[in-house]
């Protein structure tokens, strides 16, 4: 590696090749971006901790939340997680069709879930239980508000790969683009453990 | 076709079984929580632990199976960011509830 010279880079950057230490450097970067996104969400989980019980005469969780809803919302997204884990194993094996499926089906469960959070919020608030009512519902909605925002952007950089890998094919730059996308996406798929644990399940007991 | 480059980050190697197994855990572990609270036949502190006991499972097989965080060379950078991020939130989120039932206890 340390014998490259400077004229291949060049040409091969025009080919979109990287070097093998160009991947792991970027991979660690969006990791240490990922422990960024995780303190955040540590501390809106702690606000909503804290404001959580604060009613203000307003509803509860137990008269808010849907449980078998909330199984449809998890459903969705553990389903996507484990999709988009085998667009990585068709990206291993070079299988540009099923990579191209599989982002789509990915991207469909996805967005199963961001229509179905969103449906949720209208009907909330539709029926004067926005964010405004009470600090428990301010927690409620910027916590799990943040990691549907988060969700959504994961829908944008799906179809945004989706062009790439049909456009440029499996090129190693796009092939570690994939493989940030897939720790993003599982990380999202983690945070929506604590939300379901935290926020909807204890919120109904 | 570079597939050199990313089998040598050591967080996307997985398998089709990996990924089912992983898939099959993740589904038992969350149905556990949500029949324990359907349910509601235990008392409020074993639901809780079940809860919380349910979820750090999960959240451990996510990473194992979906992630494929291990200890090898290429993910123990990872690993130890992942450790020390951890011990940011326990601060965060420990100390802010610490510091806010003490003032609900002073103002009662």
């Amino acid at each position: 590696m340390m014998t490259t010279d400077v004229s291949t880079i060049v040409i091969t950057h025009s080919q979109e090749v990287e070097n093998p230490d160009t991947v792991a450097i970027q991979t660690f970067g969006f990791w240490i971006y990922l422990m960024s996104d995780l303190i955040i969400f540590s501390t809106l989980f702690a606000t909503f901790v804290v404001l959580g019980k604060n009613f203000a005469n307003g509803p509860t969780g137990k008269e808010l939340f849907d449980l078998p809803y909330l199984l449809g919302e998890t459903l969705f997204l553990l389903c996507s997680s484990v999709t988009y884990g085998l667009v990585m194993l068709a990206v291993h094996h070079g299988r540009k069709k099923r990579v191209l499926i599989g982002l789509a089906v990915t991207f469909l469960l996805g967005l199963g879930f961001v229509s179905m959070e969103i449906n949720e919020f209208h009907g909330m608030i539709a029926e004067g239980h926005g964010p405004d009512k009470s600090a428990f519902l301010s927690s409620f909605f910027t916590l799990v508000g943040t990691h549907g925002a988060h969700v959504t952007f994961g829908l944008v950089w799906l179809a945004v790969m989706i062009g790439q890998v049909a456009v440029k094919g499996l090129t190693s730059p796009v092939q570690s683009r994939l493989m940030r996308l897939g720790m993003f996406w599982h990380f999202l798929d983690i945070i929506w453990i604590g939300i379901f644990s935290i926020v909807y399940l204890m919120g109904v007991m | 076709m570079g597939q050199a480059p990313i089998d040598s980050t050591g967080v996307s190697r997985g398998s089709l079984k990996s990924y089912l197994t992983g898939f099959v855990l993740a589904l038992i572990l969350t149905a556990i929580p949500f029949a324990l609270v359907i349910s509601s036949t235990w008392s409020f502190a074993v639901t809780l632990a079940g809860i919380f006991a349910a979820g750090i499972v999960q959240i451990l097989v996510h990473l194992h199976y979906f992630l494929h965080l291990d200890t090898t060379s290429a993910a123990r950078w990872n690993v130890l960011a992942l450790i020390f991020t951890l011990l940011i939130m326990v601060l965060f989120v420990g100390g802010t509830l610490w510091i806010m039932s003490n003032l609900n206890y002073r103002m009662m």
